[in-house]
Order: C-alpha cells, then sequence, then structure tokens
C-alpha cells in the first residue's frame, strides 16, 4: 500500500499546524451536548425491566476469620429475590496478576472494615439495604495492623500469605551505577524524611454497575470503569464463562482519576447475580462505599538523600519509600516500583538507588490516583530540591535549569526521554510570577514556590504480559459518507471520544459531527486497554490516526484511478476530496467514499499500536518507561499568617509541556483540573483512619468517608491561575501530542511547601500542609528549634540485595548484572516472545515510529 | 390534616407508605406513584425517568442533585417529595428550548466548563436559578451562588467564565471569556 | 444510593394539629430536613412518624417590628438573609446565617432547624454499617463515648451557627406544645450535654424567634466568626459571637458573647461584660477577654482540625471580632473565604 503521507507530521502536506483544521483548535467536546443536557447515560441512569437491586454487606471488624453469616433474618424479609456469599465465587481476581489476591466476595477472612462478605438482590434498594442491615455476622477477631510500621512489627497474622515477607507485601531495590560513588563526589548531601498522606479520588460518580444475562452462561455488565477490558477479563476468571460470552459496556464516567481503574467486587457480583436469578442486577454504590473500593494514593514515607556538587548538579541519589497498600495488591506492586521510577526524568541524576516495600494493612487497599505513585517521591524531590538550592546559595529556579535532562537521551534507570520542554515551562512560571524580582525579597509571610514533574504518556507495557496492541481502532466507512469508528477506550470526562473523533476528521477531512463513535464495549471495540497511565490521546491517537490514514490511503487511490491524477496529489479537507493543484476537481467526501466501495467493496480499516520497546531489560524494568514523558513546573504565590499559620495561596502560575494540544479548551481543562486536585492534596485531601483505644476496642475505622468531611476544595477554596501550554510536538504522539491529564498535578504539593518556606521559613515536609503544621513549625522556629514539621525517622526496612543495572553512561546494556533469574532468552509465552513482538511491531507500525 | 393534603398524600385504593400525585415537572404533569419517604431526587429518577438529576452524596454535601423549587435551588436529595407537590419542579432537562441548548448549556459545552459532566446538571441549575434573578453577576457572586456545588474535574475557574458568558448571551451581550481560556496564556518573552 | 428508611409523614397546616401529632409515640418534628433527613438516612435518628411543619402558614414569617424582629420557626435560612430589614438591624446575625452551609441548603433549611440542630460528632454522623464497626457511642446506642472514653458525658458539638449570635443577641424563643405555651430566652434552651442538648421537650415545637430592637445595629455593635476548612459546606470547627452596647463615649455599657462548636451548647464567656463595661475596648481588654475564651473553649476531637489548635484560634478569633467591633484594622491574615451576605 502506498502511503499518502508518510513523512513526520511538520512535513507532511496538510498537516503542519497552520493547515491543520480540527487539530489545535478548541473545537466543543462532542460529548458536551449530552453533558449539559443530562442526556450522557452513566451507569446508575440505566433501568432494566424486572431489574433487581443489589446491597453489599461489609465487614464491621478490620480483620477476621468469618465464623457465620446467618442470612436467615434478611430473607425473611419480603421483596428478597436472592443472595450471594463467598463461596459461589471460589476464584480470585485483581488487576495485577502477581496480586490476584481478591475475591468477589470474602470467603474466610475479612481483611478490612468495609470488605464485602455477602450480597443481597431484593425488587427495590430500599430492601435491600434493610436485609443487609439484618443479616448477622459472627466473627473471630485477628490482629490488626494500621500502619507500615505495624506491618514490620506484625510479621503475624499475615493478611496474604503470599507477600514478600511477613505482612510486606513487596520489596524493591535497583541500583543504578555507582550510587556511593557518586556520594563521594558530592560537596553536598542532604537526606530528609518526607511523608505524603493518602487521599481519595473522590470521582462525583459513585461507583455503578448493572449486568443482564442473556443465556444461562452469556451477560453484559455496564459498568463506570475506566477499563473494561481489564473487568472483561476479570469477570471471565471470576465466573469461569470464557471471555467471549461476557461483554462488558463501560459507561461513560462521572470522574475516574485512577478510582474506576480496578475490576471491582461489585462488577463480579451484579454478573453472577444476573446469572443466577436470570434477570437483571444493579448496584449503585453510596459514597461511604466508595471509600472503602478507594484505590487511591498510597501514604507514602520516605527517606531521600541527594549529593550535589557546589554549582548544584547531582551526582547520585538513594531514594527509600514505604507504601502503606491497606489490604489487598491491587496496582500496588507496579505503585511501589513507581514511587521510585520516574526520579530521572526531569534532572539528570547519574547514579541512582531506589528501595520501596509496600505493606499489607488491614485498611481499604490503595491503588492508582492521578499520578499513580509518583507525587509522593517527586514532593519529597522537589522539596529537598529547594533545601538544596537554598543551602548552595542558588536560586531554585536555575538549580532546576542547571540539572535538566535532554531531550533524545536515556536516564540511569533505562527510560527513554523523548521531547523535554520543561526548560519552556520554567521560563514560563518563571516570568510569569515575576520571581527573579520577587523569590527571597518578598515581606515576611508571603512566598514564592516552585517546582517541576514529569509524567508518562501512557504506560509502557500492559498490565499483563502480552504482545498484542495496546490500543485498537477500526473504522467502517459506507456510501452515507458516515464514519464509525469503533474503539475501546472510554470517557471519565478527560476528553477521550473528542480526541478520537477529532484525529479521524482530521485525516479524513471530516466534520466531528460526520463520525459515530462506539466506544468502550468488549464485544463490539477493539481492545484498548483503558483510560489509565495518560495512555489514551497518544495510543488511541495513534491507532486512530493509523486506521484513517489507511481508509485515507484506500479512498485516495480509487479516486485517484477516477480522476486519473497522482494519488500523492489528493486533498481531503472541509468535507471534499481534490487534487492539491486543482481545487475545483473537487468531490464530496461521500462521493469519494462511493467511488472508494464501488472499486473496492465494503470498507473498513484498523489502526494498533504499541508503544516502543523500553531499552531496559532487568526485572522491574517494566513500570516507568513510556513513549515519551510530559513535563510542568508550577510556581505557587502563598501568604501565611505567623499567628496561626493559615495560609492562602493567591496564585498559582503552570506550564506544561503537552507536546501538542489536540485540543487546548480540554488541555487547558485537565491542568487547571490538575491544579486543583494537587491542591486539594496539598492543602486537605486525607484518606484518614480511627483506631479506637486498644484496650476498649479493636475497630480501626476510616475516620470520615463522606463528603462532607473529606475536605475537597470548593468554589471558594481556588486560587486563580495561569495556564501556560508549551508545545514540543513530540514525534512519537499522534501529530506530537503528549499526556495533560495527570502531570501538571505533581508540581503543585512540593510548590506550595516550598512557598510556605520562602514566606515564613518553615519547612514542611509532609502533606496536607493543614496550618497546624504551619504553626507549630513557626513556634519551633520562634524556640529556636529546627523549623520543620515532618516525619522524625524512617522505618527500619531491610530491603534485600539491590538488582545492579549499569548505567548507560557506564556502558551498560540495560540488564542487571547479578540478577540469577535474568536468563529468559528464548522464554515464549502464549504471546510469543519479546522477538516476536519486535517484528510484529515492524510490520504494524507505520503509525508507531520508534522501535529500538 | 386538611382534607385536600390527605387526598394529596394518599389517595384511594393507594396502600400505606405510599404516595400517589401528580408532579410539576419543566411545565409538565408528571402522574406519579412512590414510596412516601422517598426523596425528590429519588422520585425524578426512578418515577419520571428524569436521570439527568444526579447525586454524589445523598446527604446533602456536594450538590449534584440540585434542582430548582419555585425556582430556588435546592437539593433533591434532601427534598421530601410531599413538600413540592403542587410546586414548580425544574431540571436539567427543561433548560433546552425545544432542541435549542440554553445559553448556560452552550457556555458549558464550548468553554469546557462540564468535564465528565457529573456535577453539571446540579450546578446549571443552580447558575439557572442565579441568572433568573441577576442578569449580570460578577464572580464573587457566582462564587457565592455555587458554593455548595462540588466539582472534581475542572478547577472551578472555567465554570465561573461559563457562567458569566451565558449571562453576556441572555443579555445580547457580545462578551466572551478571555482568549487565554481558548489557547492558554500568552507565554511570557 | 442512601436512602431514607420506611416512615410515615404528616403535613399538617395548624400548630394545634402538629402539636397533637407531635404528643403520639415515636415521632419527630421537621422543618426543612437538611438535618434530620441526613440523620435518618443514617440512620442515627429514628423515627416512625415525621411532622412537617412547612404547611403551617404562620410559622413562615419574618415581622420586623418596633420593639422586635419576630422571625418565624420555617423562615428559611435564605429568607433571614434576604429580608433587608434583618440585614440591616442585626448584620451579625446574617452574616452568621449566611456562612451555613451552602446556598440551597439554605433555601431549605430553616431558622427553628438551625437553632435546634442535633449536636456532631465524628463518631456519631456516621452510618449505622459504620457505627457497628465502633459498638457505636454514648450519643446513640452505644457506652462509651470515643472522644474522651473515660468521660461519663457526651461530647458533641453544637453545630448551630446561628445559636451564638442570638444568644449574644438577647434573643427569645417560643416553644409550644400540646399542653401550653412558654417563652425562654434562647441561651437557656442549651444544655451542655451532647445527648440532652435542648432545654426542649420532644412534644415542643419551637414557633418563633424574637430579637428585641435594643439588640440591633443602632443600639449595640455585634460580630461573628466561624472558623472552618472551606469557605462552604462546612459546620463551623469554632466560632466567635459578641454583641457590645455603648453609650455616646465609646464606653461600654454591656457585652455578650458566645462561643460556637467548643462545647456541646453555645459556651457564654460571661467575662466580657466584667471586663469591658465601664471602659472603651482596648488592645488590652481584648487580649484579657480572648485568653478567658481560651479558657472557657472546650474543643475535643470531633470534628475537622486539630483540637488543641481551634482552642488556640478562639484567642485569635476573640480578638478579631473584639477589633472588628471597635473598629480597629485587623491584626492577621483573614482566610480566603471572608464571611460575607451576597
Amino acid at each position: 500500500m502506498v502511503k499518502v503521507y508518510s513523512v513526520p507530521p511538520d512535513e507532511r502536506p496538510g498537516e503542519t499546524a497552520s493547515e491543520l483544521r480540527i487539530v489545535g483548535k478548541p473545537f466543543r467536546r462532542v460529548d458536551g451536548r449530552a453533558k449539559v443536557t443530562g442526556q450522557t447515560r452513566f451507569a446508575d441512569d440505566l433501568q432494566f425491566p424486572r431489574m433487581v437491586h443489589i446491597k453489599l454487606v461489609r465487614s464491621t471488624v478490620a480483620h477476621a476469620r468469618i465464623r457465620n453469616i446467618d442470612l436467615s433474618a434478611a430473607l425473611a424479609m419480603d421483596g428478597i429475590v436472592g443472595t450471594l456469599v463467598g463461596e459461589e465465587l471460589p476464584n480470585s481476581f485483581g488487576i495485577m496478576p502477581v496480586s490476584e489476591d481478591e475475591y468477589a466476595l470474602a470467603i474466610d477472612t475479612v481483611r478490612f472494615v468495609g470488605d464485602p462478605l455477602a450480597a443481597i438482590a431484593a425488587v427495590s434498594e430500599d430492601i435491600a439495604h434493610a436485609a443487609a442491615l439484618a443479616v448477622i455476622v459472627e466473627y473471630e477477631p485477628l490482629a490488626t495492623i494500621a500502619s507500615v510500621a505495624e506491618a514490620l512489627t506484625t510479621p503475624e497474622p499475615q493478611i496474604h500469605e503470599y507477600a514478600d515477607e511477613g505482612n510486606i507485601h513487596k520489596k524493591v531495590s535497583l541500583k543504578f551505577g555507582d550510587v556511593e560513588g557518586g556520594f563521594e563526589e558530592a560537596d553536598l548531601i542532604l537526606e530528609d524524611d518526607f511523608f505524603y498522606e493518602g487521599s481519595n479520588h473522590l470521582a462525583l460518580e459513585q461507583h455503578s454497575s448493572l449486568a443482564v444475562a442473556e443465556d444461562d452462561d452469556r451477560v453484559t455488565v455496564y459498568s463506570s470503569t475506566q477499563c473494561p477490558h481489564y473487568v472483561h477479563r476479570a469477570l471471565s476468571k471470576t465466573l469461569d464463562i470464557p471471555a467471549s460470552r461476557i461483554r462488558v459496556i463501560a459507561c461513560s464516567n462521572g470522574g475516574g482519576f485512577g478510582g474506576k481503574s480496578d475490576p471491582f467486587n461489585h462488577e463480579i457480583i451484579v454478573a453472577k447475580m444476573a446469572l443466577k436469578l436470570g434477570r437483571p442486577a444493579k448496584i449503585t454504590l453510596t459514597r461511604e462505599e466508595v471509600f472503602y473500593c478507594h484505590r487511591g494514593r498510597h501514604p507514602v514515607q520516605m527517606h531521600l538523600k541527594t549529593g550535589f556538587r557546589k554549582d548544584g548538579t547531582m551526582t547520585s541519589q538513594h531514594l527509600q519509600t514505604t507504601l502503606d497498600g491497606g489490604a489487598f495488591g491491587s496496582y500496588g506492586v507496579a505503585s511501589t516500583f513507581y514511587t521510585g521510577a520516574l526520579q530521572t526524568t526531569t534532572y539528570k541524576l547519574p547514579h541512582y538507588w531506589f528501595e520501596g516495600a509496600r505493606a499489607f494493612t488491614n485498611k481499604p487497599p490503595c491503588g492508582p490516583k492521578r499520578g499513580h505513585g509518583t507525587p509522593q517521591p517527586r514532593f519529597a524531590y522537589e522539596v529537598q530540591l529547594d533545601k538544596a538550592a537554598h543551602e548552595l546559595g542558588i536560586d531554585p529556579a536555575d538549580l532546576r535549569l542547571r540539572n535538566l535532562v535532554e531531550a533524545d537521551t536515556i536516564t540511569a534507570n533505562w527510560l527513554q526521554i523523548g521531547t523535554i520542554g520543561l526548560k519552556e515551562c520554567i521560563d514560563a512560571v518563571v516570568k510569569g510570577s515575576g520571581w527573579k524580582e520577587h523569590y527571597g525579597r518578598l515581606p515576611e509571610g508571603r512566598g514564592l514556590g516552585i517546582a517541576c514533574s514529569a509524567y508518562m504518556t501512557g504506560a509502557g507495557l500492559p498490565i499483563y504480559w502480552n504482545h498484542m496492541p495496546q490500543s485498537g481502532v477500526q473504522i467502517k466507512l459506507d456510501r452515507s459518507g458516515n464514519v464509525a469508528v469503533f474503539c475501546g477506550e472510554t470517557e471519565l470526562g478527560q476528553g477521550s471520544d473528542s480526541i478520537l473523533t477529532a484525529v479521524v476528521a482530521e485525516v479524513l477531512g471530516i466534520g466531528l459531527k460526520d463520525i459515530r463513535l462506539c466506544v468502550g464495549d468488549t464485544d463490539l471495540t477493539p481492545v484498548d486497554l483503558g483510560s489509565y497511565s495518560s495512555r489514551v490521546t497518544l495510543m488511541v491517537g495513534q491507532a486512530a490516526k493509523q486506521a484513517a490514514e489507511k481508509a485515507r490511503d484506500k479512498i485516495a487511490e480509487a479516486v485517484s484511478e477516477h480522476m486519473e491524477v497522482a494519488m500523492e496529489s489528493l486533498v481531503f479537507a472541509d468535507g471534499q476530496v481534490f487534487p492539491a493543484h486543482e481545487p475545483k476537481q473537487r468531490i464530496g467526501f461521500n462521493e469519494a467514499v462511493v467511488i472508494a466501495e464501488s472499486r473496492f467493496g465494503t470498507l473498513g480499516t484498523t489502526g494498533s499500536y504499541i508503544p516502543p520497546r523500553a531499552p531496559g531489560r532487568f526485572r522491574g524494568s517494566g513500570v516507568g518507561p513510556s513513549p515519551t514523558y510530559s513535563y510542568s513546573a508550577a510556581v505557587l504565590a502563598v501568604r501565611v499568617d505567623p499567628e496561626t499559620g493559615v495560609y492562602d495561596i493567591d496564585r498559582v502560575w503552570i506550564a506544561h509541556d503537552i507536546g501538542r494540544a489536540l485540543n487546548p479548551v480540554l488541555a487547558l481543562g485537565q491542568i487547571e483540573g490538575s491544579v486543583y486536585m494537587g491542591l486539594g492534596e496539598a492543602m486537605m485531601e486525607e484518606q484518614a483512619f480511627r483506631r479506637l483505644p486498644k484496650r476498649l476496642s479493636s475497630a480501626l475505622v476510616h475516620k470520615m468517608p463522606s463528603m462532607l468531611e473529606y475536605k475537597s476544595l470548593g468554589f471558594h477554596d481556588m486560587p486563580e491561575m495561569t495556564c501556560y501550554l508549551i508545545e514540543t510536538d513530540d514525534v512519537r504522539g499522534p501529530y506530537g501530542a503528549k499526556e495533560a491529564g495527570q502531570g501538571p498535578l505533581l508540581p503543585i504539593m512540593p510548590a506550595l511547601s516550598n512557598a510556605i518556606f520562602d514566606a515564613v521559613g518553615v519547612r514542611v515536609d509532609q502533606v496536607p500542609i493543614h496550618p497546624e503544621l504551619v504553626l507549630k513549625g513557626l513556634q519551633a522556629k520562634r524556640q529556636g528549634r529546627e523549623a520543620r514539621v515532618g516525619p522524625e525517622k524512617f522505618p527500619d526496612i531491610n530491603y534485600g540485595e539491590p538488582l545492579i543495572v549499569h548505567t548507560p553512561g557506564q556502558g551498560g546494556d540495560g540488564r542487571a548484572a547479578n540478577d540469577p533469574k535474568a536468563s529468559r532468552k528464548g522464554v515464549r509465552s502464549a504471546s510469543g516472545t519479546m522477538k516476536d513482538r519486535d517484528e510484529a511491531l515492524k510490520e504494524h507500525s507505520s503509525a508507531t515510529l520508534t522501535t529500538d | 390534616m386538611s382534607a385536600e393534603k390527605r387526598q394529596k398524600s394518599s389517595g384511594n385504593g393507594v396502600p400505606d407508605g405510599m404516595t400517589a400525585s401528580v408532579l410539576n415537572v419543566n411545565g409538565e404533569a408528571y402522574p406519579v406513584v412512590f414510596p412516601t419517604h422517598h426523596t425528590l431526587l429519588e422520585v425524578l429518577r426512578e418515577e419520571c425517568n428524569l436521570t439527568g438529576t444526579k447525586h454524589g452524596c445523598e446527604l446533602g454535601e456536594c450538590g449534584a442533585c440540585a434542582v430548582l423549587v419555585d425556582g430556588q435551588p435546592v437539593l433533591s436529595c434532601l427534598q421530601i417529595t410531599t413538600d413540592v407537590i403542587g410546586k414548580s419542579i425544574e431540571t436539567v432537562e427543561g433548560l433546552q428550548v425545544d432542541n435549542d441548548l440554553h445559553p448556560l448549556q452552550e457556555a458549558f459545552a464550548d468553554l469546557g466548563a462540564a468535564q465528565c459532566g457529573y456535577c453539571t446538571p446540579g450546578i446549571l441549575m443552580v447558575a439557572e436559578a442565579l441568572l433568573q434573578q441577576d442578569a449580570e453577576p460578577d464572580d464573587d457572586q457566582i462564587t457565592e451562588a455555587l458554593s455548595g456545588n462540588i466539582c472534581r474535574c475542572t478547577g472551578y475557574k472555567r465554570i465561573i467564565e461559563a457562567v458569566k458568558w451565558a449571562a453576556a448571551k441572555k443579555r445580547g451581550d457580545d462578551w466572551r471569556p478571555a482568549d487565554e481560556l481558548f489557547s492558554g496564556h500568552e507565554i511570557p518573552q | 444510593m442512601l436512602r431514607l428508611p420506611p416512615i410515615r409523614i404528616e403535613a399538617p397546616d395548624t400548630l394545634q394539629d402538629a402539636a397533637q401529632l407531635l404528643s403520639n409515640g415515636n415521632t419527630r418534628l421537621v422543618a426543612g430536613g437538611t438535618d434530620l433527613w441526613p440523620n435518618m438516612k443514617r440512620r442515627h435518628q429514628q423515627a416512625d412518624t415525621v411532622v412537617s411543619l412547612m404547611s403551617i402558614p404562620e410559622l413562615d414569617v419574618i415581622d420586623n417590628g418596633k420593639t422586635n424582629t419576630r422571625i418565624g420557626a420555617t423562615a428559611t435560612l435564605a429568607d433571614v438573609i434576604r429580608d433587608d430589614e434583618v440585614r440591616r438591624r442585626f448584620p451579625a446575625f446574617a452574616k452568621a446565617v449566611a456562612s451555613i452551609s451552602s446556598p440551597p441548603l439554605r433555601n431549605m433549611g430553616t431558622i427553628g432547624g438551625n437553632l435546634c440542630v442535633d449536636t456532631r460528632c465524628t463518631y456519631y454522623n456516621q452510618t449505622e454499617e459504620w457505627r457497628r464497626s465502633i459498638d457505636y457511642c454514648l450519643k446513640e446506642e452505644g457506652q462509651i463515648c470515643w472522644v474522651a472514653t473515660k468521660s461519663p458525658r457526651c461530647w458533641a458539638h453544637t453545630a448551630s451557627d446561628s445559636a451564638p449570635i442570638l444568644c449574644a443577641l438577647d434573643a427569645r424563643v417560643t416553644l409550644v406544645s400540646s399542653t401550653g405555651e412558654r417563652e425562654l430566652p434562647l441561651k437557656d434552651m442549651y444544655v451542655d450535654d451532647g445527648i440532652d442538648y435542648l432545654a426542649k421537650r420532644a412534644d415542643e415545637i419551637l414557633t418563633e424567634l424574637t430579637i428585641p430592637a435594643a439588640s440591633d445595629d443602632s443600639q449595640c455593635r455585634s460580630a461573628f466568626w466561624k472558623l472552618r476548612r472551606r469557605g462552604s459546606i462546612d459546620f463551623s470547627t469554632m466560632s466567635v459571637a459578641v454583641a457590645v452596647w455603648t453609650d455616646d463615649s465609646d464606653v461600654v455599657t454591656r457585652a455578650t458573647m458566645y462561643l460556637g462548636a467548643v462545647g456541646a451548647a453555645p459556651m457564654p464567656v460571661a467575662e466580657v461584660d466584667a471586663v469591658l463595661v465601664g471602659n472603651k475596648i482596648s488592645k488590652d481588654r481584648i487580649a484579657e477577654i480572648a485568653h478567658v475564651a481560651h479558657q472557657i473553649a472546650r474543643p475535643m476531637d470531633n470534628t475537622d482540625f486539630t483540637a488543641s489548635w481551634r482552642g488556640k484560634m478562639t484567642e485569635q478569633y476573640v480578638t478579631a471580632a473584639l477589633r472588628e467591633i471597635a473598629g480597629m484594622p485587623p491584626l492577621h491574615m483573614q482566610p480566603r473565604h471572608r464571611l460575607r451576605v451576597i
């Protein structure tokens, strides 16, 4: 097949920024009308005839063996249709293949307050709830674990037997380069302890799922999920039904932020109940139950040691983290790696040692939230850089500029960097905020703080090992001129539907309204892994672009024969097809499709995206790689009241290297929303727990599972925002695009801490930064003690022998030097070897330009 | 209890605990039979099938379920339905006129003031009540009026600007939000 | 979705009917419902029958008379703020009411409801399932007050923002039951106990609030300060209400002060009168009162913010409120969400 245009974006006719018709323009999002009219169908908006309503009975104790579940009082109520208990769903599940430790309903053991253990279906939710309250459960309580420190001192009873050690779920130690040697070169070594509290996504829509049985072993599940594909897999495993007989339809999500990216108990339970009863079954969680599903930000404690030369460049870094994982694995193994993986992506670090450990605790499971595992170490890093700048007498913005990673290089931990606009980001916020004039010079009580960050544009590897596309798009065209686009992606509000539509419309030169989308339906749409890890714009975009280009080529081939003009000269624009040199010869797009359909028969194309293979070859190198990274810089202006610790943020300046904004309105919305959520975490959001006095009670409960007491910024609480879009046109992304949904959250928390230091000279080494903490620091300062608040000591933890990996700078090959399990050459999985994958990539990769 | 009231809340043959009545929603009469303890939120969504009204907490803490009763924003999750029989109820479904979007809806869609769209119906209704009262509200008034509504996606700025844009559209004024909301702030040189 | 349990709802249109209905069995009153319905949804308040006052026309009045302002129990909080005369006469009261919850809830919630609002505690304002997991608490079904486990009493805190300022302004309330009617100073309606926090009997209906004209802005200067995390929605974690009467030369003739959310009842700071009367408000006297107020406040770990910080903030907010009354510039930064009546 001849490619009409096969050169990089800016060299393609019709694809230079100025000639793009849709991409880069602030068009109304394609689902905008539905969202402002109430037409968008969220999962809880669906009703089916004969539908039953499910309520889950959840554990009221934090850790116990289940002795007995007495359903008799519940069953005696009028209107009860069915029940489920754990034994009926004996297969475990979990998002990560290495930690499939969840059961739809607890079988022998409950592991946190809120762990579901029975399900009741009734003709109304009222009755189901009343019945659930009438269920009597007898427990045999077990010792409970509330923190990483307790997990370390309480190896028994184990919350899960598969843990690496006692109640330490996972331990990691990765050493890149000559870390000790690097520290010897340092003129200044800083060692600090930090703590980052856990937080919930608090998506406004509470999770909801509905299942319709279509046969004794065929079922459709509608759900508020970010990842229908992973739900599909979990359903097949837990229901013991071939995946081909299960259909998962992701409804529009009322916000996700990572909180709907695991397969959940309730999704399995509705499916099982529908199959058991032969009638539709629905569940919608209460807000409290959403806090029990959780999968939010891990509470992380960090010990960070970094060596600096006098000029501010860095010689070496050693980061230790502990994650309070909650009661299940969830994405936790990945989260653990993520607390170390992206540390190298912003500033040059020649040597780097990361040690991380995740503990099981008797609390709702933590998982991925916007920034997945990386905001915590980013907070530590950026605050420590501020301290280093202060020690070295270097402007904190300059210190960062002196250390910037360069484009198209490989980091010490083997991550391939794409374009990097961090310098431009820093320049923008420095100039915008008047940093040079004001930093360090504002009156007492007022301050500026700066911080930067990087984030992935899609995880390089899928959750489960396979070599298939991570995103697939199919396009169907016919004589009507309508183009139907099929893709497994899911709309969370981030605008994925709009990006998918825009890319196809741009390539085919048609309008957004000429495209019909079918998304997030495992029966009808090709697999896309889901809306997580900021992967959709790049991966779906590339797959869509490839599919659309194939369609365009096909049409162009037929039209060129028909018009007797060179195929390469054809332009697709404004719903027309015409030769570039003779625009008057134009025909309508639908006419062009008729010509193509007449020439080739029924038209359809596909596009696939597989990320480039990352250069790392060591165990653990799967977490961190991404086709490319986005960059952000932020400056916050804060006022602090020295008498009370109350502070107020006046303004946030944020610049984000997005590669290319496919729709600037949507991109800015992602950046502003990230700032909002970052401020929430910086200032007040906490997934906090209460443990009652042990002599009186074994209770370990969520402190305040409500919208009222889980504090989320409201209209009155937002500062002014100034947002700069930095475009670096990354060839790895569609039209040069990178992500915007997560990265801009990351610099906010450290920038606030740094700004408070500039204002009143107090270091706050933990978030959220409550006014109480600021006041505590101020009091310490006045009493001549260290003007710092934060954790005092790091848990005593043995991370084990590090995996030694030589860096690119040391001439390493990406493999570990000391891994006995490393020799896996030629190992063939069901989906083939890495070599097969690379070959497949080459074959499919008109859209994926870089493989190694 | 008056005879009239009794008829409203438990008419002929309606079982104990149920209410049969007619609700005036968006100017249309909806005959409904519902459990008396069901709030307006439940009756709108489950009996009238007007699922545009959302819920995020059911405890009056998030604003997602806001509707207008006699022109005033109330939270339907805490509005007992029998109290609004005979009153005018407005929901998001009533904003558009035939197939034409209301200026608020236009502005929210075009400015990215709705992302996931889940808080949007509640916010639109509160904003509509504000615009009914004040043709040209300033930022402080909009902020205060909407301060019972939580949005987790947008950071609020676009919502405030969209309300001002809609107000301008309603007034026939050609004011529109600053260019930076469509393209980002100019990068300082 | 979290729903109400099945209940019978009565909506009498006369006070007599309401009082009669209330004297029967497991019955509760409701007005706007913004307190009762969440409590019933979470199942920590229960009733077979709920008697709504919202159909009784005479309760929904605001009457700014010569000698006093009378506000009926079911006047909504929004009605109160919108009343120009109420705002003119009692600006700090209007400010307090404008700070309650959020605008849609102020369209629903009533002044009578706010005065009688249940005391709050993070161990209590939780669902049935959550409370089971701590074996309940002293306020409801349980044996122990988890806020102070050795204490024989319940430490839930008063949550009304209108109560402290109305107590300071010498407001009175009328209580009606099927057996009679009585009027009492509002401050006497509150009891410093988290469970039995009202001297109002369960069969009594608060029908009316009266604020004397002697407390209006031309006679006395008043201020209200409220500490909370966010600019809306949140309950007080501490509040200060103060009223000061002066003669023509700014010498104080009388002063009252109440603290909100730092006790089960609005906590009177009686010393304010002794310290100020016969004097002009000065920095030293403010400091003295602030110090005393800090001692009187009993913030517990039952709401947002740490208790000790709320205590310290009492001192700051008392100072701020008195400085406001004295016309002195604010000493400290005010939060972004200053209380305003919009």
